[in-house]
């Protein structure tokens, strides 16, 4: 009898596997491929969340991801299912965001004979996986997961792919023992190197002019409290990432705010004019070093990363350290540095820091000004909030005027620049953080591609505020004709568009229209106190740029828009 | 600078592919490349051959070091290596001029490995330098058909 009862299905292996993970929630599709394991499903204790589009259910998880620091789990069918979820995946690949992902497929016996929903997903995936498998033997389920597992949330995170045939989901097999992982070619590097370690000591006590850069790799490591402890020891100034928000809190004196394209004027000049530049976690990607030959021409440069491969990249390192962060800073804090002395360098940037704050028009009072609307979200939520966005010029307003003080607070698609990604992300943060606030900033273009996610906002208990700031066309894009295509407005600007208050009635949650500029502070205050879920139409100038700006291919210190 | 480059990866479905493929993204192309097995069961051999610059070699082994599947990369060129490659070659031989290439081929320590009544085929070995001085040396009788394995290569012993 023992031994009957160790048969199981491949369906059985595949929950309890995930059971073991931890697994508290999937968000997920169903179709023809997956039907085994949705029945499976159907007596699990894992939560499923449906959501409306398999789009949604991949962004869903990154924002799972993103706010708690766990996997997100995916399951979409086989064919256009699976294709469904490629965006979402890339997007995870582009910000490395732990995420397991199963796809149905046909079965053995079909793949390679173009059947029904048959897609090549181990082809189409490799590209933008950390790493992707096809289960052949029913056997190999567990030892897969627990790999998968292991790979999408060790060393620099990532999406893994599991891609299920049909037939391998419903045979039986004898329970297989899970050996521990063994993979010999997959090793990642925690521990730093001591002699770089050093010479990174030497140039900190050297330097006259240091500066940090903090990408998401802090956030990776869960390193934020080391590293303001860190910077807070040596009084150094810090210079964010997009991504890289909140890992020193906008209050600490010497925060410079973002670098690049619509970075702070002080963050690009810092970058410009600094001897030693210690990059934690950033990829030194193109809107942050525009030109890379040009950026931070006179520094030493130190670069800590978990993947090798980033360093050397795009900029010329002179100390190299591969490891976690966290481990870093933990040996940099034991270390004492004699007291470096930078007063002059300091004082340069707190008097650049007052000189020049982010600007806007304050005084007209014809139009909303979406600054105005960030700014204010961040006083009325306290800059407590989770605050999730689409992509565009919201969303770096949002990165230059909402007060973040924490690892995990931004939510947004940095590396691939995902349209669509916020109303989803959303989702799953909240369902991450249920306790927390989560306000979502959007545009009126983003919006439209995956609204129909509000339909799971009530089934759900989802209580997210949706900040849509309306400027009646895609923003960026039309900035960008308005600066460099001799204001040719190319399909730019929506001519007709929904009545998104009663798109939100549709979906049975709130919906408040703000649109007069004398009252909008007291309006959206209000809007704030409501309760559930509730879509704020915003109307904002359908004029205003994003600034101030470095162009394309300039330098950090060549920005225009600088007052 | 030609480079020989050298992986040590997991036989699993799709290595190939993995290992081409971050060639392909990042624009490197690929002058030859031959896949086999190797002392060790379930581990392959990848030796490519391709065109770049120190940095950009250097990022090319980064990026398939960081592949799951690849065990080991390096840089042949780097150190003291060896290097063999295999064609066969199908060479126009009218009786008249048989003799001659035989003697061609001598030099060479090629051998011939099938004769026909208009053509024979020739099988040599050696660094791709020397297959291409081959090749060269035996085109103005005619090749009808040739086809080359792609390099392979060890460091030498210490």
């Amino acid at each position: 009898m023992e031994e009957e009862n160790k048969i199981k299905k491949g369906t059985r292996l595949l929950l309890e596997a995930l059971e073991k993970q931890q697994v508290e929630v999937i968000f997920g599709y169903p179709g023809g491929a997956v039907l085994p394991l949705y029945d499976e499903l159907y007596d699990s204790d894992i939560r499923h969340v449906l959501t409306r589009h398999e789009q949604g259910a991949v962004h869903a998880a990154e924002g799972y991801a993103k706010a708690s620091g766990k996997p997100g789990v995916v399951i979409a069918t086989s064919g256009p299912g699976a294709t469904n979820v490629l965006t979402g995946i890339a997007d995870a690949m582009g910000d490395s965001v732990p995420l397991v992902v199963f796809t149905g497929q046909v079965g053995t016996a079909g793949i390679g004979k173009d059947a029904f929903q048959e897609a090549d997903i181990m082809g189409l995936t490799m590209p933008i996986t950390k790493y992707n498998y096809q289960v052949r033997c029913v056997k190999d389920l567990p030892k897969i997961i627990n790999e998968a597992f292991h790979i999408a949330t060790s060393g620099r995170k990532g999406p893994v792919v599991i891609d299920l045939p049909k037939d391998i989901t419903t045979l039986e097999t004898d329970e297989p023992k899970v050996d521990d992982i063994e993979l010999e070619s997959y090793q990642p590097t925690y521990e730093p190197n001591k002699m770089q370690m050093t010479k990174l000591l030497e140039s900190l006590s050297n330097s006259k002019k240091p500066l940090v850069l903090a990408g998401a790799g802090v956030i990776g490591s869960e390193a934020s409290q080391e590293l303001t402890t860190f910077v807070k020891k040596y009084e150094l100034p810090v210079v964010n990432t997009l991504l890289g928000l909140g890992t020193v809190p906008y209050d600490y004196d010497l925060f410079l705010g973002m670098g690049g394209m619509h970075g702070s004027y002080p963050a690009n000049m810092a970058i410009t004019e600094c001897d030693l530049l210690i990059n934690f976690g950033s990829r030194f990607d193109d809107r942050l070093a525009s030109c890379p030959e040009k950026f931070a021409a006179g520094a030493t440069i130190v670069h800590v990363d978990i993947d090798p491969a980033e360093i050397g990249k795009v900029i010329n390192t002179d100390i190299p350290i591969v490891g976690d962060i966290k481990r870093v800073l933990q040996h940099l804090l034991n270390d004492d540095v004699e007291k470096v002395s930078h007063d002059e360098w300091k004082e340069h940037n707190l008097s650049r820091i007052k000189a020049y704050p982010f600007t806007f028009d304050r005084q007209q009072q014809d139009e909303i000004k979406p600054q105005r609307v960030i700014e204010l979200v961040g006083e009325i939520t306290q800059g407590e909030a989770i605050v999730v966005t689409d992509v565009g010029q919201h969303q770096m307003w949002v990165a230059q005027y909402y007060p973040f003080s924490r690892e995990k607070q931004i939510i947004t698609s940095g590396g691939l620049g995902t349209m669509g990604y916020g109303i989803p992300a959303a989702i799953g943060a909240k369902i991450a953080c249920p306790d927390k606030e989560v306000v979502v900033f959007v545009g009126d273009g983003g919006f439209q591609m995956t609204n129909q996610e509000l339909a799971i906002l009530n089934l759900n208990q989802l209580s997210i505020k949706f900040v849509l700031l309306n400027n009646h066309s895609l923003g960026m894009v039309r900035q960008w004709q308005e600066c460099f295509f001799d204001e040719r407005r190319s399909e730019s600007v929506f001519a007709d568009q929904p009545d998104f208050i009663k798109l939100a009635e549709a979906y049975h949650i709130k919906g408040k229209r703000i649109d007069d500029p004398l009252t909008f502070e007291e309006d959206l205050k209000e809007a704030f106190n409501e309760e559930g879920p509730m879509l704020i139409e915003v109307v904002i100038s359908p004029t205003e740029h994003v600034l101030p700006m470095v162009p394309a291919g300039k330098n950090n210190d060549e920005m225009i828009g600088v007052e | 600078m030609r480079r020989i480059i050298s992986a040590k990866v997991r036989n699993s479905s799709g290595v190939l592919n993995r290992v081409s493929g971050v060639l392909t993204r990042r624009q490197f192309n690929i002058e030859s490349i031959s896949v086999g097995v190797t002392e060790k069961e379930g581990i392959s051999r990848i030796t490519f051959v391709m065109v770049g610059s120190s940095e950009e070699v250097e990022q090319v082994l980064k990026q398939l070091n960081k592949q799951i599947d690849v065990l080991k990369v390096v840089d042949l060129t780097e150190v003291a290596y060896l290097e063999r490659e295999l064609a066969l070659v199908r060479v126009n031989a009218p009786t008249a001029n048989r003799s001659e290439l035989f003697a061609l081929i001598e030099p060479f320590r090629a051998s011939v490995i099938d004769v026909g009544s208009k053509t024979i085929l020739i099988q040599v070995t050696g660094t791709s330098d020397k297959v291409d001085a081959f090749v060269e040396l035996v085109k103005p009788y005619g090749i009808k058909e040739l086809a080359r394995t792609g390099v392979t290569g060890l460091a030498r012993s210490l």
